[in-house]
């Protein structure tokens, strides 16, 4: 579903992406890892449009997306950190939301996170009162909302409440087993466990390595993800 | 009772002897003015009924009255001068002239008045003569409520409307003047009033005075002339009460006083004049009790002039209230309202504790560099003139109003 | 497009510096108007208003809204819009927000006292220097990165157009003050738009100070239907140059 073929990215004289090369497939929960400073958001975002690539290119779903943007109606994009108009209520957020997308996804809304994140209340309240985990239910809510093939999460967990947060996890898992794509970069590596088959392993812009998670087990000899990364990163 | 009608027989006789009544017009007992008036006699009237009288020059050489009836017309084909007074107590009365000639040469009029005195002018109607009434060497004339207007464009092609040449002891009274060069003409024109008249929409000036001394003008209107009111090279000229309204433009003022000396401006209203007064060498003249609203500058005062003394005025939303070309002020300018005075009256008594200096920085500096007009208003040249209020240094230091009033006076 | 739009307007005009700047322009002006006796001062101090405050108001709230809605950005590229659509969309929010803004704080207290042709070129001016201001500060926004900077320049870019442009302008004038040069500050005066907008004003307000002298040349050039069309033309241009060339650069920016 994803293709991405030699794509590099510079900021100034910082390298955030070198000649990185990776493909993605229906029904693949795959982790995004690597150190700070790898290359995983510049990566995301190059995926979303939000960063122009120096060279190569990348498709989703057989498209090439340079100047494009219909394709993005097949993502379902939750931020790191979820900022919106302080003086907009959630519920104007949902509804804005509803409106761009509206005409391209005739699907049923996918409104699960939204009732068990008990965010239905507080649908008057203006995103600047909010907290910062209520935020991050409200990004989480909107990823998922309109039903996409695609789902890229940055740092899905962070900020939530351990039972929102398992909340999210039964919903990527769910996801995961209608055959959706899912894209997760995260730092807590001991989270991923039950929910990835893949791993993408970032360091300085460059693939490390692309393996299943059953690979990597037997790579390392080790069941946990967080202490198979572990012995990697020391191999090095 | 035939003893009395014999007496009033007698009577009309002797009346119609001494000022015989000799109609004009068609079924009359004159068909032309012309030879009605070679029958008249001294003090006779010529009654000119209506109907259009093509007589080219008609001359009245006698003292006699010649009156129109529901205002015949007197034609003068655009080449004659209709009517020359040229004897003294002739009265012209009621008639509508039109079209005299029109020379480069010679000043054609409507009606003039050569060397005689004791002619009155009244009531007539003019329509698109050169100069409309015109006295040369008159004396004790009287020209009153005439209505005098002309159409064209060009000055050369247009005379005055009132020209008064070597005159004396005139009064021009309320009379209505349009479309002409200048609305009212004085040159070398000693002790006469001009009075009540409407001079508008002239070519070049509305009134235009000069050389004229012991003269007063008073209660009339000048509004909208091409190039305002212009009294020039005279002395003890009185201007009180009169109006200057919307004279507009390039070189355009309400007054334009020039080698003045020894008079009165008094009680007059500047309203939306380019420049409400100009004075330049002017000495010796009292200002009080005008109005000054809404000009582009009230007064500019040249620093050639001496000895102006400026009180008891109104100067309400002017652009500029007043500018000059030097730093050397001979004038006074004590106790006039300004509406831009920003000072405070801390004894109420009505009068600002601190002075008012009416020229800005501003005006100082177009007044130098015209072009800088374009910054005109804006942030930077507002900031100047803030700065130059607290610290005088390009405005002349004694220009100012130490008794500036905080209430605007009653005019 | 319309969609974006709509809820951009709603979110900044809950915004309590708006609210607060609607406020401050309607006391002002009704106090303007209320306490000069005649309405010809109370116009005067309304110029100072449209030509000092709006543009300020309008460049550093635009550009501080620029900046704070940095993730909303991001969040809407991410969405299936066209980067030039949320651009437009955040231009066409904000100038939206800051006309209405200006047209209830300033707009109403000049229908209720000055409801003539001067008022009206004033209401006229006012909102278009709003909205150029406002395409001014997207430019400002979309080159500098850093906020502190941007806000900064975008200050100075006031400064410049308030007072710097001015102050350059008037060193010209005496610099070459043997010289002609009324023609060519006409052409001059159309690289700021403060300068262009005070002179239309004034045209309708001063006229007899403007017919005086040189007055006069810049009345025949402004005055003229053509040379009001062409200012007119000017001033949009002043909206659409700027915007265009923030639009091209938010198309390839890396958020």
């Amino acid at each position: 579903m994803i293709i991405a073929t030699n794509v590099s990215k510079k900021f100034g004289s910082l390298t955030a992406l070198n000649d990185f090369s990776v493909t993605c497939n229906k029904g693949e929960c795959i982790a995004l890892i690597g150190p700070n400073g790898s290359g995983k958001t510049t990566f995301i975002k190059t995926i979303l449009g939000m960063v122009v690539c120096d060279s190569g290119f990348i498709t989703v779903n057989g498209c090439n997306i340079k100047n494009h943007w219909e394709y993005r109606s097949r993502i379902g994009y939750m931020p790191q950190i979820g900022r919106y108009p302080d003086n907009m209520t959630i519920g104007q957020v949902l509804d804005m939301m509803k409106d761009i997308r509206g005409k391209q996804n005739k699907n049923l809304l996918d409104e699960d996170l939204i009732i068990s994140f008990g965010l239905q209340p507080l649908m008057n309240k203006r995103m600047r009162t909010l907290s910062g985990g209520t935020r991050q239910k409200v990004s989480a809510a909107l990823a998922f909302l309109f039903n996409p093939e695609l789902l890229i999460l940055d740092e899905p967990t962070a900020g939530l409440d351990p039972v929102s947060s398992e909340i999210l996890k039964e919903k990527i898992i769910s996801e995961k087993q209608k055959g959706k794509l899912i894209l997760i970069t995260s730092h807590v590596l001991s989270e991923l466990d039950d929910l990835v088959t893949q791993v993408i392993y970032m360091q300085d812009g460059c693939l490390c390595f692309h393996k299943t998670i059953e690979q990597l087990s037997i790579d390392t000899g080790q069941v946990k993800l967080a202490k198979a990364i572990a012995q990697v990163m020391q191999n090095k | 009772m035939n003893k009395l009608f014999c007496i009033l027989i007698q009577l009309f006789l002797l009346s119609s002897l001494q000022a015989r009544v000799l109609p004009v017009g068609k079924g009359k007992q004159f068909i032309t003015i012309k030879t009605a008036i070679t029958q008249a006699r001294k003090g006779d009237t010529v009654m000119v009924y209506s109907g259009i009288y093509r007589e080219k020059n008609i001359v009245l050489d006698k003292p006699i009255t010649l009156i129109g009836i529901d205002y015949p017309v007197l034609d003068g084909e655009y080449r004659y001068e209709v009517i020359s007074i040229k004897s003294s107590g002739v009265t012209v009365k009621g008639c509508k002239i039109i079209q005299s000639g029109i020379s480069s040469m010679e000043d054609f009029a409507g009606i003039k008045i050569y060397n005689c005195r004791d002619v009155v002018i009244r009531e007539n109607i003019l329509e698109n003569t050169f100069f409309g009434i015109y006295s040369q060497y008159g004396t004790n004339c009287t020209i009153e409520k005439n209505k005098l207007t002309a159409s064209q464009k060009e000055e050369q092609q247009s005379g005055n409307g009132i020209h008064c040449w070597k005159s004396d002891s005139m009064r021009i009274i309320a009379n209505e003047i349009t479309g002409h060069r200048d609305g009212i003409y004085f040159e070398f024109v000693t002790n006469s009033i001009i009075w009540r008249n409407d001079s508008e929409k002239n070519l070049r000036y509305g009134l235009h005075f000069m050389f004229s001394s012991n003269d007063s003008y008073i209660a009339n209107i000048f509004k909208n002339n091409g190039a305002g009111v212009s009294v020039m090279f005279s002395h003890d000229v009185k201007m009180i009460h009169n109006y200057f309204e919307e004279n507009w433009g390039d070189g355009s003022y309400g007054i334009l006083l020039k080698e003045i000396s020894d008079g009165y401006i008094e009680h007059n209203r500047f309203v939306k004049n380019t420049v409400g007064i100009y004075m330049e060498g002017t000495s010796r003249i009292q200002m009080n009790g005008n109005v000054f609203e809404r000009n582009g500058w009230a007064m500019k005062i040249q620093a050639s002039c001496m000895d102006i003394t400026v009180t008891g005025n109104n100067f309400i939303n002017n652009t500029f209230d007043m500018a000059t070309n030097g730093s050397l002020v001979l004038n006074t300018f004590n106790g006039n309202y300004w509406d831009k005075y920003e000072g405070y009256d801390l004894n109420r008594d009505h009068i600002g504790d601190v002075p008012y200096r009416p020229v800005s920085m501003y005006s100082v500096i177009v007044e130098k560099n015209p072009p800088v007009m374009i910054l005109f208003r804006s942030f930077i040249t507002s900031l100047l003139d803030k700065t130059e209020k607290v610290l005088p240094s390009l405005t002349p230091e004694n220009f100012k109003d130490a008794f500036p009033l905080m209430k605007p006076l009653r005019l | 497009m319309k969609k974006v739009i709509k809820y951009v307007v709603i979110d900044i005009l809950r915004n309590r510096i708006m609210m607060a700047y609607t406020l401050f322009l309607m006391v002002l002006s009704f106090s303007i108007f209320g306490l000069e006796d005649n309405s010809a001062k109370g116009l005067l101090g309304l110029l100072n208003i449209i030509l000092i405050i709006v543009p300020l108001v309008s460049i550093v709230f635009s550009t501080i809204y620029v900046y704070n809605s940095a993730e909303f950005i991001e969040l809407l590229v991410s969405q299936p819009l066209k980067r030039k659509t949320i651009w437009m969309s955040l231009f066409f929010g904000l100038s939206i927000s800051m006309v209405l803004a200006f047209l209830i704080g300033a707009g109403i207290p000049v229908f209720i006292y000055q409801a003539d042709i001067t008022g009206m070129m004033m209401i006229l001016i006012g909102v278009l220097l709003s909205v150029i201001f406002v395409a001014v500060a997207m430019l400002a926004a979309v080159k500098t990165r850093d906020k502190a900077k941007g806000i900064g320049v975008a200050i100075l870019l006031w400064l410049y157009f308030a007072l710097l442009f001015d102050g350059f302008v008037l060193f010209i004038l005496f610099q070459f003050a043997d010289y002609p040069v009324e023609k060519a500050m006409i052409a001059i005066s159309m690289f700021n738009p403060l300068d262009l907008a005070r002179i239309m004003i004034l045209l309708k307000m001063d006229v007899s100070a403007l017919m005086g002298y040189t007055g006069a040349v810049f009345k025949d050039f402004f005055g003229t239907e053509l040379g009001m069309g062409l200012s007119f033309v000017v001033l949009l241009i002043w909206i659409f140059l700027p915007l265009g060339i923030s639009t091209k650069r938010f198309k390839s920016k890396d958020l």
